[in-house]
């Protein structure tokens, strides 16, 4: 009767969560489905308790007690900015914790089956390379790790590395006997992980992300299958396709396949894509003052506002919401254009806006936003880079060349907020800078965006 | 086997709901849905609980232990992140 009660809960909570997933399909009933979400963890979690194979509290007890501090601490002081890092990170917990449920197992179990050796080295191998890739995108998201690190073989290097992971999984597969086998797989897995996210760059880490939250599910998936828990499976795999979506999307974006971004490097130099910045820029960059820009708003009818990563790190959201208000209060329809790939995961620029409380339905993604370009007086591209960078429609050798873009070029005005002409991610000169057009606005994020907040006031 | 095929057969099943649900998700809510997807996979919870409750050695208790401070972290603290930016999300005019 107990086995069964439990299985019953596990269904239940499978259910839940499936519902609290269905729930983040709109906005205005997503909390209630991250709500079932975290009551279907809490289901699963009692249900769990009441298994006749626990038979001391006081672990469980320690464990739960650390983990919920820990959890609720980086939980309610993590800065909307920094999103990214956590999810990362988090990413990687649920990596780590699979391996150790799987490596606890392969303890605990007398002559294991194929399906539980299988599916511990599966778990062993995802998991593992899951926390260590996650540790270091995490420590580059926090800018700890800088530098691409690229050796000549390393491709080659990382494809020894993972047969000799499944050389490993083979051999516990073959003798179930052999722990061993498993904790070596699991050390030459942390290098794995460790080698091939070393040689990522910031840019492409919303694909990295993504990648590695479809592992973290993954890995709990194949947790599953060691303790023949349905609801683990269940779980497991519906963030295994979430991620791979996510994952698919953001290769999309970038007009990039997955290959690519793991194995590809950074993409050509400067001098591949033929053109030089002196070329693009000589004697065509205008630049502009927040008054000159506060005369342009006050003859627009229509501002399309783009955010990109430079401001997310000068954390302008905030100084932008006020303008977006003073603009609309002058009957300007204002709206933010918002690329699949700008920022450092996926929707990172809509959490950012969101928190400086602008309203979800302005922010609208690129197929739309494009087709109305033609009709918009002024958009105000606020530190993005590559995303609105035409040289993707027009070169077809360029290591952006295919990317969809964002049409700013074809609005009546372009006013580039930006520090200096340094080139974004893909290391090319951007052509908008220079159009007839375009207009410069040199300056921080935040303070450009301050400095136009006063120039309307006063206008 | 026949236990192995009735895992999969969930597996497959719940990887092609996944697919329809996630596919329909706007977005404008991408990063809650991975730091809520996240969440999720803290379901490892489940594991953990069974494996640092048991007395069977002192290892397997010890890994269990781990095992369940991070994916505690990684349940809680995603749920509640999660629920702090949803909450942001609104509807203004």
């Amino acid at each position: 009767m107990g086995i069964t009660l439990i299985n019953f809960a596990y269904l239940v909570a499978s259910v839940l969560f499936i519902l609290g997933l269905k729930g983040l399909t709109h906005p205005r009933t997503a909390v209630r489905g991250n709500t079932l979400g975290a009551l279907a963890m809490l289901l699963a979690v009692l249900a769990t308790l009441l298994d006749q194979r626990i038979l001391s509290f006081e672990y469980i007890l320690i464990g739960v007690v650390v983990g919920v501090l820990i959890g609720v601490v980086f939980a309610a002081k993590i800065p909307m900015t920094s999103m990214p890092e956590l999810v990362a990170i988090f990413n990687g917990f649920g990596g780590v914790a699979s391996v150790l449920v799987a490596g606890a197992a392969l303890i605990q179990v007398q002559d294991p089956s194929h399906q539980l050796t299988v599916s511990t080295a599966a778990s062993g191998l995802i998991g593992t390379v899951t926390f260590w890739g996650s540790l270091v995108a995490f420590f580059k998201l926090m800018e700890v790790i800088k530098r691409l690190i690229q050796f000549p073989g390393q491709q080659f290097f990382n494809g020894l590395l993972t047969l000799l992971c499944i050389g490993l999984g083979g051999w516990l597969v073959l003798e179930p006997g052999q722990m061993d086998a498993f904790w070596i797989m699991v050390c030459v897995a942390s290098l794995l992980g460790v080698m091939l996210v070393v040689p990522i760059g910031g840019a492409d880490m919303p694909v990295v992300i993504a990648f590695l939250n479809s592992c973290s599910g993954l890995a709990a998936a194949a947790t599953g299958f060691v303790l023949d828990n349905n609801v683990l499976i269940i779980a497991g795999s519906l963030v295994g396709a979430s991620g791979l979506i996510l994952t698919q999307i953001m290769c999309k974006a970038m007009n990039r396949s997955l290959g690519n971004v793991f194995f590809g490097g950074v993409g050509p130099t400067p001098a591949a894509s033929g053109v030089s910045d002196d070329e693009v820029y000589a004697g065509k960059i205008k630049s502009t003052s927040a008054d000159e820009v506060a005369m342009l708003f006050d003859t627009a009818r229509r501002v399309v506002i783009v955010p990109g990563y430079g401001m997310a790190v000068a954390q302008a959201q905030h100084a932008v919401r006020d303008l977006a208000d003073l603009l609309e209060q002058r009957e300007i329809e204002v709206e933010y254009a918002i690329h699949p790939v700008a920022g450092r995961m996926p929707g990172h620029m809509n959490v950012l806006l969101a928190e400086a409380e602008v309203s979800y339905e302005k922010m609208v993604e690129m197929d739309r936003i494009n087709a109305t370009f033609q009709q918009t007086d002024l958009a105000l591209v606020i530190g993005a880079n590559d995303v609105v960078n035409p040289l993707a429609r027009e070169d077809n050798s360029g290591p952006i060349a295919g990317m969809p873009i964002l049409d700013v070029d074809k609005s009546r005005t372009v006013v580039v907020i930006k520090r200096s002409l340094s080139p974004g991610f893909a290391g090319i000169p951007n052509p908008l800078f220079a159009a007839d057009n375009s207009l410069m606005f040199f300056g921080s994020a935040k303070e450009a965006v301050l400095d136009l907040v006063t120039a309307v006031k006063e206008s | 086997m026949e236990v192995f095929v009735a895992a999969l057969t969930v597996f497959v099943l719940a990887v092609f709901i996944g697919f329809e649900i996630i596919t329909k998700i706007p977005p404008t809510l991408h990063t809650p849905l991975m730091s809520g997807s996240n969440a999720i996979s803290g379901v490892t919870l489940v594991g953990a609980l069974l494996s640092a409750g048991s007395e069977y050695s002192a290892l397997a208790t010890y890994l269990g232990l781990a095992a369940l401070v991070f994916a505690t972290i990684n349940a809680v603290g995603g749920f509640m992140v999660t629920h702090r930016m949803l909450s942001m999300f609104k509807r203004r005019d």
